[in-house]
């Protein structure tokens, strides 16, 4: 089955007036119907700014980007990148959804979240009032909101932040989108909340058979409801695999280092935790060389200084494991099982 | 002495005095003069005894023409204000942007009498656009409307220009403010056309914070506007009252307008708060 | 310095809320801590988690007498301090002080981090030995900062870095208790490590007590030595840090440790999972007899009638529930 989303070697870039910023630098990543890829990585990683440009949602006017990201409809095959904005705006919504991190402020204080939710079915069908608010209700029923035929005439200050998240979930999937992109979805929630939440989107997933980018910085959700990880830093992808490749079998020093600083609530009590050292690097002075280079406790091991000097390239390690690191894959299981 | 003293109703304690003003604006009141009563009908605000008049007849006279002084600037106001606002926004750091800049500047720079009075003289006079005897007459906007407008529209051009910019600046600052806030990312995210985005969700949002203060700037504007009354020669209850201050001393006029004017803020204040309630549930909780 | 560097006994805060409409009917009273006793042992960590509107940081700021007590007592450092003035208060501020959650926020952006510190010794009329500056840097060099860049603004750190500057000051004044009000959620995942650790090197090398507020299970299991875990203002079991994760007895705690995510797919994936129903009721509207039995899977009538109290059922433990588990 080929992928439903392709995105080839895009970059984003940003004019400011302390020069060009990179935020994201020739990603390539690939999602399937059904499947959920996580994006993760910190602030300033570029996991956020890569998928609001597969939404189109960044200002054509402050934003230069380049590459591709196809969407490999029913009727063909669109490229978001290279299409004019109003074809990308009748994706939107459509075949394409994406909820944001903070539900608090995502939903607009002076309408109702039927007419909200309305709004977005209406946007894309051409039905009247009635249906449309029938629907809504349908997808309020959906995602678990208690008495929804009294709470679709509700303001969104009368919500929870559970409540708010799982009514951004019934406005994005209204109409059957194929890409749900979730971005930071439970941050902002409180954990037991959150774990309500992980599993309506996982149970959606199975219903509507879509495939799921979800962005996070949270390796205990990626572990979860992922298939596949991608790992940004710096504005690039420095590992992609299975998630049990990731988290078992890592074959890059940043997510090992990620791993190793993790705190549990299964580990050992009072245990020290294995910090990295030093800051993400700023994207406006990216190093030359291996942006993780100067936090790295390997960057020694490659001979004549190449992770300082040289970006290395992304490459297959294993079998369908990607790593952009000059360590080699022995040399990578050495510092697995050595660190 | 004592006998104006009865005349005037200063002879009884304060209260009682303020006790009769208050009974005359519901039912009436009648004041002696020269020993020969005179009614005058609710609302009583008092009797003019320079004038000879009723104060509600002379408050009556003018009240039609301040109205539209201020219904006019108003309404003038909001729309170049607003669009003003709005196009500056959308086209920030653009000329347009750069342009309505300038305007701001201008309206809040010069004014009113300065521009009032440049209108005059360059405007009005140089291009005979009104009879300069003409300037301050009232017409009836329904039966007679360009004599309404001949009146009125240099006027209330002048009033608007401050106004207009200090909304203008306004507008831009909210909409800029609201276009970036993550219900606005939301809407976009579901698929709405731009001109949606601005019209039903950034404009509502915006403007919300505007229907407060445009009502209290038309409240104060119904008390009158001294300045630009003067300029054009229209007698509205402005002139009236700085009249009835600096020159005729006339008491009971200066107390009914200001009394006018302190009640159409008053009420405004309840109407706003009713009708920002209106636009905003989170207010109604 | 006593046992107890801080003891809590009963202590409540109430804030009125506003009434609805116009004219303001119905002012509510929100119980956000509602009769709460714990004690921090001196040179102990004390992790204080719990979600939304459990009253964690209210605790916090109590403590601190940022807010002032609506009843019960506070000892610190076995004086009471309760009903102190805010005068009376002063001397003993400069050995209790707070870290905050946000360090873009905590930081006053038109001072240098040398005039933020500074602040604590000139209020305290301080003269640290050896120089003010001097001090400073030295201050700096121990929370891992360059101490040439004593002259810097807060924008030009990172958040991890600024976190730092918020320790920094805190140890000014050399206190004893430090309370750290989510510390490290603001921060990036590779720095949380860095700042957790640091906090933890710091109570070893200065013997200081901390009373760690977060809702993250995960970080107070790798600092403190005892936890206690709130709900809705209310108490609802207290433990030392092993017996807590390793044995929880009551069902929110249970509820609670189910629901963080571990990041280990295979443990995962064959977790028993509890998933509570329902949302965390408002505070201006705590149920009835025991705040958690809307959510409570063993809920009966007499959750609902009557409020459990807290009841100590061994040396370490304390629990608030008719119906702990075994």
């Amino acid at each position: 089955m080929s992928a439903f989303l392709e995105v080839n070697n895009l970059s984003v870039k940003f004019p400011t007036p302390d020069g060009v910023v990179e935020a994201v630098s020739e990603v390539s990543y690939s999602v399937k119907l059904g499947e959920t890829l996580a994006i993760v990585g910190e602030s300033g990683s570029g996991k956020s700014v890569s998928n609001l440009a597969v939404m189109g949602l960044h200002n054509p006017n402050s934003t230069i980007i380049s590459g591709s990201a196809m969407l490999n409809l029913p009727s063909g095959p669109i490229d978001v990148v290279s299409a004019s904005t109003e074809s990308v705006r009748k994706l939107r919504g459509s075949s394409m959804a994406m909820i944001f991190q903070d539900p608090m402020s995502a939903l607009h204080p002076y309408y109702s979240i039927g007419d909200q939710i309305y709004e977005a079915w209406q946007v894309h069908h051409k039905g009247n009032k009635k249906e449309g608010i029938k629907r809504a209700i349908e997808m309020l029923e959906l995602v678990g909101i208690p008495d929804p035929n009294k709470r679709v005439n509700d303001y969104p200050h009368q919500f929870s932040g559970g409540m708010r998240q799982r009514v951004m979930i019934a406005m994005a999937l209204i109409n059957n989108p194929s890409l749900l992109i979730a971005d930071e979805p439970t941050t902002a929630l409180d954990v037991t909340v959150q774990a309500q939440i992980l599993e309506l989107i996982k149970n959606l997933q199975k219903e509507f058979n879509m495939a799921i980018i979800l962005i996070t910085h949270d390796l205990g959700v990626v572990a979860e409801i992922a298939d596949r990880v991608s790992v940004m830093y710096g504005g690039r992808i420095v590992e992609d695999a299975k998630i049990d490749d990731i988290f078992y079998k890592s074959d890059h020093p940043y997510t090992l280092g990620l791993l190793n600083s993790l705190p549990r609530v299964d580990s050992e009590i009072n245990q020290r935790l294995q910090a990295i050292p030093g800051q993400p690097p700023s994207l406006i002075n990216l190093p030359v060389g291996c942006a993780f280079a100067t936090r790295c406790s390997f960057n020694s091991i490659p001979a004549d200084n190449i992770c300082k000097t040289t970006l290395p390239d992304l490459v297959e390690k294993t079998a369908v494991h990607y790593s952009r690191c000059h360590l080699s894959s022995s040399q990578l299981i050495t510092a697995r099982t050595g660190a | 002495m004592e006998a104006n003293r009865h005349k005037l109703g200063l002879d009884v304690p304060v209260l009682e005095q303020w006790w009769r003003f208050f009974q005359g604006l519901f039912v009436g009141r009648t004041y002696a003069e020269d020993g020969v009563p005179f009614s005058c009908p609710a609302p009583a605000f008092g009797y003019s005894f320079n004038r000879h008049e009723c104060v509600t007849t002379i408050v009556a006279e003018a009240f039609p023409i301040t109205f539209s002084l201020a219904i006019g600037a108003f309404v003038l106001w909001l729309s170049v204000g607003i669009s003003l606002g709005v196009l500056a926004a959308k086209n920030k750091g653009k000329i347009a942007d750069k342009m309505s800049t300038a305007f701001v500047l201008v309206g809040t720079s010069l004014p009113t009498f300065i521009t009032g009075i440049l209108v005059v003289l360059f405007i009005v006079l140089k291009f005979n656009l009104v009879n300069p005897l003409e300037l301050g007459n009232w017409a009836n906007p329904f039966t007679d409307p360009i004599g309404w407008l001949k009146a009125f529209f240099f006027p209330c051009s002048t009033l608007a220009l401050a106004y207009a910019a200090t909304y203008t600046r306004f507008t831009r600052s909210n909409v800029i403010e609201t276009s970036s806030e993550d219900f606005i990312r939301t809407a976009r995210a579901k698929g709405l056309s731009e001109k949606t985005i601005l019209y039903k969700h950034t404009l509502r949002a915006a403007l919300a914070p505007i229907v407060t203060i445009a009502g209290l700037d038309f409240a104060g504007l119904l008390g009158g506007a001294i300045i630009t009354e003067g300029i054009f020669s229209l007698n509205g209850l402005g002139k009236l009252s700085i009249t009835a201050v600096l020159q005729t001393y006339d008491l009971p006029v200066i107390v009914a307008t200001t009394l006018i004017a302190s009640t159409f803020v008053v009420v405004m204040n309840l109407v706003v708060d009713l009708l920002y309630a209106y636009i905003d549930p989170r207010v109604r909780k | 310095m006593a046992e107890n560097i801080l003891e809590l006994n009963d202590l409540t805060k109430y804030f009125k809320s506003k009434g609805q409409g116009v004219f303001n009917r119905n002012p509510g009273l929100v119980k956000a801590v509602d009769g709460v006793s714990f004690n921090v042992a001196t040179g102990e960590t004390v992790g204080l988690v719990g979600e939304s509107g459990c009253g964690k940081t209210t605790i916090g700021r109590t403590v601190m007498k940022l807010y002032e007590p609506t009843s019960g007592s506070i000892v610190f450092d076995g004086e009471e301090i309760s009903k102190l003035s805010y005068k009376k208060m002063k001397p003993i501020r400069s050995k209790m002080q707070m870290i905050f959650q946000d360090p873009f926020a905590s930081l006053n952006p038109r001072h240098t981090v040398g005039t933020i510190i500074e602040a604590s010794y000139l209020i305290h009329k301080v003269k640290p030995a050896g120089g003010t500056k001097k001090t400073i840097q030295e201050l700096l060099e121990r929370v891992g900062l360059n101490p040439e860049h004593i002259n810097r603004f807060p924008h030009e750190f990172s958040g991890g870095q600024r976190q730092r500057i918020g320790i920094a000051r805190a140890l000014a004044l050399s206190p004893k208790l430090i309370v750290a009000d989510e510390p490290v959620s603001a921060l990036d995942v590779s720095i949380q490590a860095q700042v957790v650790n640091l906090l933890s090197d710091l109570q070893k090398e200065l013997g200081l007590s901390y009373l760690f507020i977060a809702h993250d299970l995960s970080v107070v299991k790798h600092i403190s030595t005892k936890v206690v875990v709130m709900y809705l203002g209310k108490i609802m079991e207290t433990a030392n840090t092993a017996e807590l994760f390793s044995s929880p007895k009551h069902p929110y705690t249970k509820a609670l440790l189910s629901a963080v995510p571990i990041p280990d797919p295979v443990i995962e994936k064959s977790r028993e999972r509890i998933i509570l129903k329902g949302d965390i009721p408002s505070p201006m509207n705590p149920p009835s007899g025991c705040v958690f039995n809307t959510r409570c899977w063993k809920a009966q009538d007499i959750c609902r009638i009557e409020t459990p109290k807290l009841l100590k059922i061994s040396p370490t433990r304390e629990i608030a529930c008719h119906f702990p588990e075994n």
